[in-house]
């Protein structure tokens, strides 16, 4: 059932111009981001080889890439979830969702699975581009993967925030914006921090979805900043449910 | 099981902040009833109905359907509620077909069977023509039977309409009207309309809600026994003072109307007959005779209009 709503989720998304246009300006975007970084590696290239143990291609291309694709989708996230939950309510199709026999756990899981799928093929297109090395070069293949991984969550824990966002209003800018804002505002919630106390500062910077990202384009899986980024997942997933149940309850 | 109505509603009452739109409405409604929902705007009929098909919770009150609570065990209640909302809850990028098949696998219809419920319901929708073209493109009318088609797809033991005329054109108003009169065989129907002839046609119960209370609940049949004729209109060419005409038997009371016109009332025994045997010999040359009948109309505006006892009550 959950699947259901995904797929629908998922197709509509591709029946509109929306989700090909997005696909098309961030790969764009991307590639050319892509291809600076190699420019800038060649360029390099010369005086890496002279060193012992130099950075390579996963370290100079692939890992700046996977951090710019990071600010692309944060951009990008709240245009592609803002519609998910306030249309159907907008144009009184939740009461289709309401009105059948499923839970709001259902409804909240299979909307959020469709757009987590819509990102999943943007990753694995982006994928593609460092992937494409291995005809010329050899890839840290082990670096690459925990750096999508990376990037899998983050744009994950971006549709949550995304889809409760879109619960609580009726305009689907107003749920842009806000998601907007939010992400945002958890990007950078660590800058104000680092010129204040290191100890109030550490605390802000376990906040930051980007200090759990670094880490794992530097390929060091840490069991800590996966958890934070399920944990924010399950949050705002949870903050959806409860949101249409309230819609339920008080108009 | 066949005893227990198919909806059961008791002491329903929803708020919206201060404002009590639904005060301690209560009903049953049994296999092959249609139930007409009527009211003036406003009076608390589609919140009854939201309430009813649990897309909005209640603030005190219980419903269940077909013997499942539906605040209790909401999944398993709503299998048996189609539900078609005031605005048809269509997706406008989907093509008709892709849209019926997304709302049988919705309503959890086997995979094997999604293929027949979706032909049957659009069958008997009339949507056949047109189940290749996006929903969006079509009129308010195909929109509103794809709402209708939606609503009975998985066969549901219970039909929740909430103004399923609006936007037809007058045969489909008709097909849709035979439509439910069809459904209303087997399943247990609940249709709100503004329409006064549309419940008379198709309803065998009418409940009147008015500011958020069942004023009035009959049967069609027992409302034209009860509300029945109490007067006639007669138009004499010659006509007899009033006085001549009291003497007939039966007559209790006429009034003269304009343009010959004179309303006979009477109470026990129809007086037509004698009417029409004095007119004969007396030569009133009596050239019109009609019983006035007691509309749903004037009972449905008698209730509504008097608002201003309801409304203490209310308050």
């Amino acid at each position: 059932m959950i699947l259901t709503i995904a797929a629908r989720e998922l197709r509509s998304l591709f029946l509109s111009p929306l989700a090909w246009s997005i696909l098309a300006v961030t790969l764009f975007i991307l590639a050319y981001l892509f291809l600076s970084q190699i420019e800038a590696y060649v360029s390099l290239q010369p005086r890496l080889a002279a060193l012992e143990g130099a950075p390579g291609v996963a370290d100079i291309v692939v890992a700046p890439l996977l951090a710019d694709a990071a600010v692309v989708l944060l951009l990008v996230t709240p245009l592609v979830t803002m519609r998910v939950l306030s249309e159907e309510r907008r144009n009184g199709t939740i009461s289709l969702l309401f009105s059948a026999p499923l839970s709001m756990t259902e409804i909240v899981v299979g909307k959020y699975l469709g757009v987590v799928a819509f990102f999943l093929i943007l990753l694995g297109l982006l994928a593609l581009m460092p992937l494409s090395l291995l005809a010329g070069t050899e890839l840290d293949l082990g670096k690459l993967a925990a750096g999508l991984l990376g990037l899998t969550l983050v744009v994950s824990a971006f549709a949550a925030i995304g889809v409760y966002m879109s619960s609580l209003t009726e305009q689907p800018t107003v749920a842009a914006v806000t998601t907007f804002g939010l992400l945002l505002l958890l990007w950078i919630i660590d800058w104000a921090g680092n010129r204040q106390m290191e100890e109030e500062s550490n605390a802000l910077a376990e906040l930051s979805m980007l200090r759990h990202y670094e880490p794992l384009l530097k390929g060091l899986f840490n069991s800590a900043d996966v958890a934070y980024y399920l944990l924010v997942i399950l949050l705002f997933i949870g903050f959806s449910i409860r949101r249409l149940d309230a819609h339920r309850l008080q108009p | 099981m066949s005893n227990t109505p198919l909806v059961q509603v008791e002491h329903l009452t929803r708020y919206y902040s201060q404002t009590r739109a639904v005060n301690d409405v209560s009903f049953n409604l049994a296999r092959g009833e249609v139930l007409g929902f009527l009211g003036p705007n406003g009076a608390g009929k589609s919140t009854s109905m939201q309430i009813i098909t649990g897309n909005l919770a209640p603030s005190a009150g219980q419903i269940s359907i077909d013997g499942v609570d539906l605040l209790d065990q909401p999944k398993q209640a709503k299998q048996a509620i189609g539900y078609l909302p005031e605005q048809p809850p269509v997706y406008r990028e989907l093509t008709v077909d892709e849209y019926l098949q997304y709302c049988a696998r919705l309503n959890r219809i086997p995979r094997s069977r999604i293929g027949a419920a979706v032909a049957t319901a659009k069958d008997r929708c009339g949507l056949g023509d047109v189940a290749r073209r996006l929903i969006g493109n079509l009129s308010k009318g195909y929109q509103q039977r794809a709402g209708i088609a939606q609503a009975i797809i998985h066969n549901p033991a219970v039909v929740i309409l909430d103004e399923p005329t609006v936007g037809l054109d007058p045969i489909q108003i008709l097909e849709i009207r035979a439509l439910i009169s069809e459904l209303g065989k087997e399943h247990g129907i609940i249709l709100s309309t503004h329409i006064l002839p549309e419940v008379q046609a198709t309803c065998n119960r009418v409940q009147i809600i008015h500011h958020g209370r069942l004023v009035f609940s009959d049967s069609t049949s027992g409302m034209a026994h009860r509300h029945a004729t109490t007067s006639l209109i007669a138009v004499f060419n010659n006509a007899p003072d009033v006085d001549s005409l009291s003497q007939v038997n039966g007559v209790e009371r006429v009034e003269p109307l304009e343009d010959g016109h004179m309303r006979i009332h009477y109470s026990d025994t129809d007086p037509a007959e004698a009417l029409v045997e004095q007119a004969a010999t007396q030569q009133w040359r009596l050239c019109e005779l009609t019983p006035e009948r007691r509309t749903l109309e004037q009972i449905f505006i008698e209730l509504t209009c008097s608002e201003a006892p309801l409304h203490e009550d209310a308050a």
